[in-house]
């Protein structure tokens, strides 16, 4: 087993609902999806988050879409126009999420370098 | 019925400041029924009514009456009907802006605009109250008579029915207050197709084309993280657009030549934003499972949605209430290579201890450093020494407005009396804010119902 940053296995999308941010995190390849299911638990999650999440983390499955969704309680610093976060919308919760290390087997470490960075040598 | 029938709702605005040549774009693009533009979320509704309350003729978005008077003749010339809560908590007041508008881009004599209002629900607070609507805060259960005398603004997110009566009546552009951002999507298919109220697994379908349709370009290749360096031509992005068919089976899709992108990828990013409970998705007609989606790419800037299974709706809909909770106002300096974030930080605990002497009362005061982990806060880290700049960032919360008004004179005497190799400070002293919380609440739909009206009028 290897150890990768998650944003080589999936991508994600956050947002809020008052206090409350969720990230919806996507295999890139379904055949991962189960791999995910494994590695991100509630538990693991809110581990990775620390300060960040006050309250509990809770997951909901997606397997049509191979995608996981996690609600973050109170992330956002009361949240809508309370917060003094410059992230108050939960906007980057996402990426924030993809920095979080998982195991995986050699071959899919391997297989997926670089994968979710823009490639060596691209300009805009 | 023929099977093959589509009809094509294109989505135009995904919120209130969203791209304003977008639905000018679909429009001259052609080849669509329905134009839905979606202006408002959480914080807008309290921003509306702060506008209202200095205006009393103010309280919608404006824009929405300035981009018809563009298109507005085009989308009569092609049997293009609008559907949009650009209302806010004044949809009489944005009628009648429209009616104007639509007179002077020459469709008068030929259209017709339909208002539905009713969900403020402001001018009957108390009565509510009083005949055992507790409002209760959805998270908290806190009853409403706590913060009675803060509330600012009350609406109830409302259905699609008065939707579908005012284009059964013919309307060509319907405007609403706080309409379910989905009901501005699926309204239009109940009032193609017929669907009635207990046809759950349609109108779920429908919900499931709203939910895409609603953030704009989100599904077509904007903030979307896969691949994001490739997707093509992003300065004319396309905005979505749903073929649904008669079952409730839809395609999204996009004008060919547009911009962005349609795949797999950037339609399941937009399904699971602002998600909670996925097999729950409660709207005020149906309840859909969005774990029933299956999604199929079919190449080309088409990806098929079909299979989406619904269940009745509740006996409630869901109120949204802002009231005022304090003031705030946020400051920023700009700190420079060598030992930026070092500055930074010495520059905060510098504020603070002046805050501190002054004696200011603060229930929150929060710091920042932009350019290192005001995105990702703890996960970032120590900054490192050579970090080339930072901009210090520090926001302060509390319900004395005097005590906010001090911290705004309080940044710019840093630039001299304070660490050096500082820049940045030339938009003046912040501003104060007014905070507006939310207070989301459940309320029985036949108190709500009852009130709601819905009127056509010719321009």
């Amino acid at each position: 087993m290897t150890k990768v940053q998650l944003v080589q296995l999936a991508h994600a999308r956050s947002g809020d609902k008052g206090d409350t941010a969720n990230v919806g995190v996507i295999a890139y390849d379904p055949d991962h999806y189960d791999l995910l299911r494994e590695q991100l638990t509630p538990e693991r999650v809110k581990a990775h988050f620390g300060e960040l999440v006050r309250g509990d983390v809770e997951r909901f499955e997606l397997p049509n879409l191979g995608a996981l969704n996690f609600l973050l309680h109170g992330a956002l610093g009361g949240g809508g126009t309370m917060s003094l976060m410059n992230d108050a919308q939960g906007k980057v919760f996402s990426t924030g999420l993809l920095r979080m290390e998982i195991e995986v087997p050699d071959a899919v470490a391997a297989a997926t370098v670089g994968q979710g960075r823009v490639p060596e040598g691209w300009s805009p | 019925m023929s099977e093959d029938r589509v009809v094509r709702i294109a989505s135009g605005q995904g919120f209130w400041g969203d791209d304003i040549e977008a639905p000018v774009r679909q429009v001259e693009g052609g080849g669509i029924d329905y134009l839905m533009l979606d202006y408002l979320a959480e914080v807008t509704m309290s921003i509306m009514q702060k506008q209202r309350s200095r205006r009393p003729e103010a309280g919608y978005a404006r824009d929405f009456v300035e981009l018809m008077e563009r298109i507005f003749p085009r989308c009569m010339d092609d049997g293009v009907r609008v559907v949009t809560n650009s209302g806010g908590v004044n949809p009489t007041g944005c009628a009648d802006a429209l009616v104007a508008a639509g007179r002077r881009a020459g469709v008068g004599g030929r259209a017709r605009v339909g208002l539905v209002h009713g969900d403020d629900l402001m001018g009957c607070l108390d009565e509510l109250l009083e005949s055992g609507h507790e409002l209760a805060n959805m998270e908290t259960g806190a009853p409403l008579s706590e913060i009675r005398d803060q509330v600012q603004s009350a609406n109830a997110y409302i259905g699609a029915a008065p939707i579908v009566e005012a284009l059964d009546l013919g309307a060509d552009v319907v405007v609403t207050g706080r309409s379910t951002d989905t009901a501005l999507t699926y309204a239009p298919l109940m009032h193609e197709y017929g669907w009635s109220p207990d046809d759950h697994d349609r109108i779920a379908a429908g919900v499931v084309a709203g939910h895409i349709n609603e953030c704009g370009a989100q599904c077509t290749g904007g903030n979307c993280l896969i691949d994001w360096w490739e997707i093509p031509d992003m300065a004319v992005v396309g905005f979505p657009i749903v073929e649904v068919r008669e079952d409730g089976s839809f395609v999204v899709t996009k004008h060919e030549g547009s911009g962005g992108r349609v795949t797999r990828a950037s339609v399941a990013e937009q399904i699971v934003y602002e998600m909670g409970d996925p097999t729950d998705y409660i709207t005020p007609d149906v309840v859909a499972d969005f774990t029933t989606i299956h999604l199929e790419d079919q190449g080309n800037d088409r990806v098929r949605i079909y299979g989406v299974r619904g269940r009745p709706r509740t006996h409630f809909l869901k109120v949204s209430i802002a009231y005022s909770s304090g003031w705030k106002a946020t400051g920023t300096l700009t700190y420079s290579w060598p030992d930026a974030a070092a500055k930074a930080c010495s520059a905060d605990r510098i504020l603070r201890e002046r805050l501190d002497r002054l004696g200011l009362r603060f229930d929150e005061v929060r710091t920042e450093l932009v350019g290192w982990d005001s995105t990702h806060g703890s996960l970032a880290g120590e900054p490192p020494a050579d970090l080339p700049e930072v901009q210090l960032r520090v926001g302060v919360r509390s319900s004395d407005r005097a005590s906010v008004e001090r911290f705004t004179r309080e940044i710019a005497p840093l630039v001299l009396t304070g660490p050096p190799s500082v820049t940045g400070f030339a938009g003046g002293r912040p501003r104060v804010q007014e905070i507006m919380a939310y207070w989301p609440a459940l309320i029985r739909r036949e108190a709500v119902e009852s009130r709601l009206r819905v009127e056509v009028r010719d321009v």
